[in-house]
């Protein structure tokens, strides 16, 4: 995703002008003239944005709590239930609203775990190279090659996953192997440049190159690696609790959806139950993969559409 | 049948603002004639090897045009210019040889490039042989990978492929720039013996060493900024130049036999104008050892003798 | 000051390794305090892997490398760096050697935390100054900029300066010019020549035989890893014996003179010649033909 500029610039056709403005600014300007301009970046951001804010702001607009029996059975939404009630007598939109919470937090900490371990093991692989890049690469591909489901599915089930942070772990430690991958891509490519030979005869030893000088270079790249994990942490997390393996005291829209399924509210036509969630997946992690795209397209100006 | 060039321009556009690549160039290109385009980086040559053949998506054409064998060529008609590349006008664009696709096999690539120009590849099959024998290659090229062949070879195979519908002209841009010193011979001689055999009617070969040009070309055209410096017989350029930068040029070029202690050589101090507000008046003379008054008004591009052009008043 | 023995590096390729190549094979040469000595050869000629080798980026797989007696391969940390403070590189492509999310004079800061630490700002900034008139930059056009604001030139330059700041004693320049302009290709190169008057040692690496002529006081001529022929300029350039250096000699395109001139089968290129180095005259060795 990144680009590597091909080496011999200054006799390529292309005129160099001298600039007197500092780039880093007007370099942060361009991004924004671009980002603000490419529509799937507005469009998926936009529906991301919103959906974090009634994550956030949702619960505070209602006194229910989620699994808090004692509404009227099967109600569609009214005014006094924004999205009707399921068939034991919950409020939905309470579940909902939380379960939104949860899909964000378990996205952002599976994310978070599992871009750590891309990057410890991208990095070290793509700047050791050798032994510890073919060991590493064995790791990356046995976790790789897991049916990862499979192998979730026989965790959560034995350990009963009791918290968001413990699915949020489980998920993360097998989300990874796909981002070390690319970044170890990335890596090779950036360690051949000369200004790491540069940096190695200033004395920099190879951790202080990986973080002040390969790592920054990437930063673009990581960005988009971390959100692709978040849409992936997302539907993992929503699937697992989908088949009735997350965590039970802790609702999520998965949750919601099982619970659905099983009370036969798709025969019952009771369609404000399991549409929302559905919806509330499909957009968060569809409008983060959308943003990813329009992110690459202002990152790489190669992509741009003109 | 000849190239003429008249008064062309083309510009970049960019968020800064259009860039004068090309900026009001006139000449001409005889038959059977190999003309040599020199100049530095931001001269301007590339982008007028280009914008004869393709403009490319920032490319624009502001001003003037081309003729070729007195028909006029539709260089801002990306659709129209489509019968003439390939059949009359050639390209071998700067890192060709690192641009062959290197999952396909030669003959296979080939066959996809005559296709999509409505050649039939089994047609010119035997003509392809032939050729590929005469630059010293084998013709089981055709069934290696573009990673199996040495850099020369590569260059080869794209120089033969680029001239095998003998185009009335053909323009080399940085043919032998990648190469090591004894394929750049190869490949350089071969471009004339292509001239010679009538595979090429005329050529344009673009490179920043002048070297190579004395060597393989009858004339050559020193560009500076988006503009034309200087144009005579190779052998008059690199011998009794008259434009200052082509002197400067010249007398900075370390030659075997030249050595720092003995003759100092010196390059020429202070950068190219930017190209997005060029200065008014000769585009070099803020470099030039010889500016004057005179200079703020641009030199016309003359003929001071007989195919000797110079822009500049000191000439 | 610098010297090579018998050193050699294989690459192992193919699956486990079944094919190895030879990069470098056997090569021996000196470097003299203050002295320009040239290597130069083509594309595979294995140039590059012996100044990677020298400065530390490479290991060799056989052979020794050592300056001033003390055997650079073995060097680690502090060591390392005390060698860093007298053998420097500067590489080919001014672009690839700046990271270009940083500006610049970043590359001066890098030595400044790695040798300079506990240096005050203002005596270092004079130390930069210093550095920067010596290669000929204006303090003010070159710092506080992007690299993408400055020409190759400049950018080249201000590696210059970098490896002055150190104080070194040899100079490793890996095809410093190749990808300038014509016209400061020159500056930079009479750069290292001045530099070279004030004592400097340079490795003056590169494929270009003219560059080679202009600065040096020995060539190196090195052929698919191996040296084919080297010695002082004028007796390698005056009198080539080795075929490979003929026809480099006779193959470089030349302002002076057309390649129709040479007389034929001077550029052939179907020898070995890659056997024992032999000295021909004083100053002088040539490899002969391997008998195999």
């Amino acid at each position: 995703m990144a680009t590597v500029e091909p080496p011999v610039e200054s006799l390529a056709g292309e005129p160099v002008a001298a600039e007197a403005t500092a780039p880093r600014r007007r370099f942060g300007y361009e991004l924004l003239y671009f980002a603000l301009r490419n529509r799937k970046l507005v469009v998926g951001l936009s529906v991301v944005l919103a959906l974090l804010v009634l994550a956030i702001v949702g619960p505070w607009l209602t006194d229910a709590d989620p699994f808090e029996f004692g509404y009227p059975i099967g109600e569609p939404p009214s005014r006094d239930y924004w999205l009707g009630t399921t068939s034991a007598g919950q409020d939905v939109y309470a579940q909902f609203v939380y379960g939104l919470r949860s899909s964000f937090i378990v996205g952002a900490l599976s994310a978070a775990i599992a871009s750590l371990i891309a990057m410890t093991i991208g990095f070290v692989s793509g700047y050791r190279g050798g032994i510890i890049d073919e060991i590493l690469g064995m790791l990356t591909n046995v976790v790789l090659v897991l049916p990862t489901l499979a192998v979730l599915i026989v965790f959560a089930a034995y350990l009963s996953v009791g918290s968001l942070v413990a699915e949020a772990v489980l998920i993360g430690v097998t989300l990874w192997p796909w981002a070390a991958r690319a970044i170890r891509a990335q890596t090779f490519s950036l360690a051949s440049r000369e200004f790491v030979s540069l940096a190695r005869l200033s004395g920099a030893g190879s951790t202080r190159i990986i973080v002040r000088e390969i790592a920054p270079n990437m930063s673009s790249y990581l960005f988009l690696v971390f959100i692709l994990l978040f849409g992936g942490g997302v539907l993992t997390a929503a699937t697992l609790d989908f088949l009735g393996l997350g965590p039970a005291q802790v609702m999520s829209l998965g949750q919601m959806m099982y619970t659905a399924v099983y009370s036969s509210a798709l025969q019952l036509g009771m369609w404000w139950w399991f549409i929302p969630p559905g919806l509330g997946i499909t957009a968060i992690v569809g409008g983060l993969y959308i943003t990813n795209v329009g992110l690459d397209e202002v990152f790489n100006p190669r992509l741009r559409e003109r | 049948m000849s190239l003429a060039v008249d008064n062309l321009q083309v510009y970049y556009r960019t968020l800064r603002g259009d860039c004068h690549a090309l900026d009001g160039v006139t000449f001409a290109v005889a038959d059977g004639e190999i003309m040599g385009l020199a100049g530095e980086s931001g001269c301007g040559k590339t982008t007028l090897g280009k914008s004869l053949i393709r403009l490319d998506g920032r490319m624009r054409l502001v001003g003037g045009g081309a003729a070729l064998d007195g028909e006029k060529l539709p260089l801002g008609n990306d659709k129209a210019m489509d019968k003439f590349r390939f059949h009359e006008v050639s390209i071998v664009p700067q890192y060709a040889m690192s641009a062959l696709n290197p999952i396909r096999k030669v003959g296979r690539m080939i066959s996809e490039v005559l296709g999509a120009r409505g050649v039939s590849y089994d047609e010119t099959l035997p003509e392809l042989r032939r050729r590929l024998g005469l630059v010293g290659l084998d013709e089981n090229v055709l069934d290696m990978y573009p990673i199996e062949l040495s850099g020369g070879m590569k260059q080869r195979v794209v120089m033969v492929l680029s001239t095998l519908l003998d185009p009335s002209l053909l323009i080399a841009d940085e043919l032998t720039s990648a190469l090591d010193v004894s394929s750049q011979k190869a490949v350089s001689e071969m471009l004339v013996e292509f001239r010679d055999r009538g595979f090429v009617k005329s050529a344009i070969v673009i490179t920043h060493d002048l070297a190579v040009l004395y060597q393989i070309a009858d004339t050559i055209l020193v560009m500076y900024a988006g503009k034309l410096a200087e144009k005579a017989p190779a052998e008059t350029i690199v011998h009794a130049p008259r434009h200052p930068y082509t002197k400067m040029l010249l007398a900075s070029l370390p030659e075997v036999g030249v050595t720092y202690s003995e003759q100092r050589l010196n390059g020429i101090p202070g950068r190219p104008p930017s190209l997005f507000d060029p200065p008014t008046g000769c585009r070099f003379r803020h470099r030039c050892p010889l500016a004057s008054e005179k200079c703020l008004e641009e030199p016309p591009f003359v003929e001071i003798e007989p195919g000797h052009h110079v822009a500049c008043w000191e000439a | 000051m610098l010297t090579l023995e018998g050193v050699s590096k294989t690459y192992k390729t193919g699956t486990f390794g079944g094919k190895p190549l030879d990069a470098v094979r056997d090569v021996s040469f000196a470097v003299r305090p203050g002295e320009v000595v040239s290597l130069i050869g083509e594309s595979g000629s294995g140039k590059s892997t012996i100044g990677k080798m020298i400065l530390r980026l490479l290991p060799p797989t056989e052979g020794l490398v050592s300056f001033d007696g003390m055997d650079v391969t073995t060097l680690e940390r502090g060591a390392l760096k005390g060698y860093y403070r007298r053998v420097q590189g500067v590489f080919q492509d001014p672009f690839s050697s700046y990271n270009p999310i940083f500006k610049a004079d970043r590359v001066l800061e890098q030595v400044k935390d790695g040798f300079f630490p506990r240096v005050p700002r203002g005596e270092w900034d004079r130390k930069v100054e210093e550095a920067l008139h010596s290669v000929s930059l204006n303090p003010g056009d070159c710092l506080n900029k992007y690299p993408h604001q400055l020409s190759g030139g400049q950018l080249q330059r201000l590696l210059v300066a970098r490896a002055l700041l150190l104080e070194i004693e040899l100079l490793v320049a890996d095809e410093i010019i190749s990808m300038l302009d014509a016209s400061t290709r020159i500056d930079v190169l009479n750069l290292l020549g001045d530099l070279k008057g004030r004592g400097l040692g340079i490795l003056f690496i590169t494929h270009d035989l003219s560059l080679g002529h202009y600065l040096s006081d020995r060539i190196v001529i090195l052929r698919r890893g191996r040296i084919v022929e080297m010695g002082g300029t004028e007796r390698v350039f005056g009198n080539p014996l080795h075929p490979y250096t003929k026809m480099l000699l006779a193959s470089v395109p030349q302002l002076h003179r057309k390649w129709s001139d040479e007389p034929d089968g001077v550029t052939d290129t179907s020898f070995d010649g890659a056997g024992e180095l032999v000295e021909v005259e004083e100053d002088h060795l040539v490899a002969l033909e391997d008998s195999a």
